[in-house]
């Protein structure tokens, strides 16, 4: 009962769904995913209307330590995806009364 | 990139769908994602991320205008993992886009 969505799901419904052959279907989940990382490496935020933003953020260097030996080693500049669920989603997930 | 600019990237990078099935594609697809989370289930896509639930405990909040107390229940929290692939293309991109893209 508690599958995980996988690319293979996504492709399956396609294929189920909307009758797009096995090969179409599978395609199409990569390119979603492929123009969804291509325009976030371009520094350009992605907004999915009913499911959320996924946004850029610059870290600034910073200062680090390994936790092993406690050598202290910077953290470098970087740059990370964020995920903001939009609204809707949030209202739908909410409403989740799982089994915790 | 909003979901009619993916839509027609996506158009542009295929030759066997009509933008009318790609619009419906890209529809189902969100709407099956969202839908996951909303089963409390899990997403996993790899070289993009992991989607998940995380679970807010209850808390007291305040009514900001009247001060008043207010019993907040527990909840769940969509929480979104990038992958390593798309973490590091990402971090990459930090030399060669300095600046935020601009709009198309």
């Amino acid at each position: 009962m508690n599958e995980t969505l996988t690319k293979a799901a996504m492709a399956d419904r396609l294929f189920e769904e909307l009758g797009l052959n096995k090969r179409e279907a599978k395609e199409i989940v990569e390119l979603f995913f492929e123009e969804i990382r291509g325009s976030l490496e371009r520094n350009e935020q992605v907004k999915l209307s009913g499911f959320g933003n996924f946004d850029l953020r610059d870290k600034k260097q910073r200062p680090g330590r390994n936790p092993k030996t406690g050598e202290e080693i910077p953290i470098s500049a970087r740059r990370v995806v964020t995920f903001r669920p939009g609204q809707k989603l949030k209202a739908r997930v909410e409403a989740y009364a799982g089994t915790q | 990139m909003t979901k009619s600019e993916l839509i027609e990237r996506i158009v542009a990078r295929q030759s066997q769908l009509s933008s009318k099935d790609v619009e419906l594609a890209v529809k189902t697809m969100i709407e099956q994602m969202a839908q996951t989370l909303a089963q409390g289930e899990r997403i996993e896509i790899r070289g993009f991320g992991s989607f998940s639930l995380h679970y807010r405990a209850p808390r007291v909040g305040r009514n900001p205008k009247t001060g008043e107390a207010v019993g907040l229940s527990g909840k769940h929290v969509p929480h979104f993992k990038p992958g390593k692939e798309l973490r590091d293309r990402v971090n990459a991109s930090l030399l060669t886009h300095p600046e935020p893209a601009a709009e198309a």
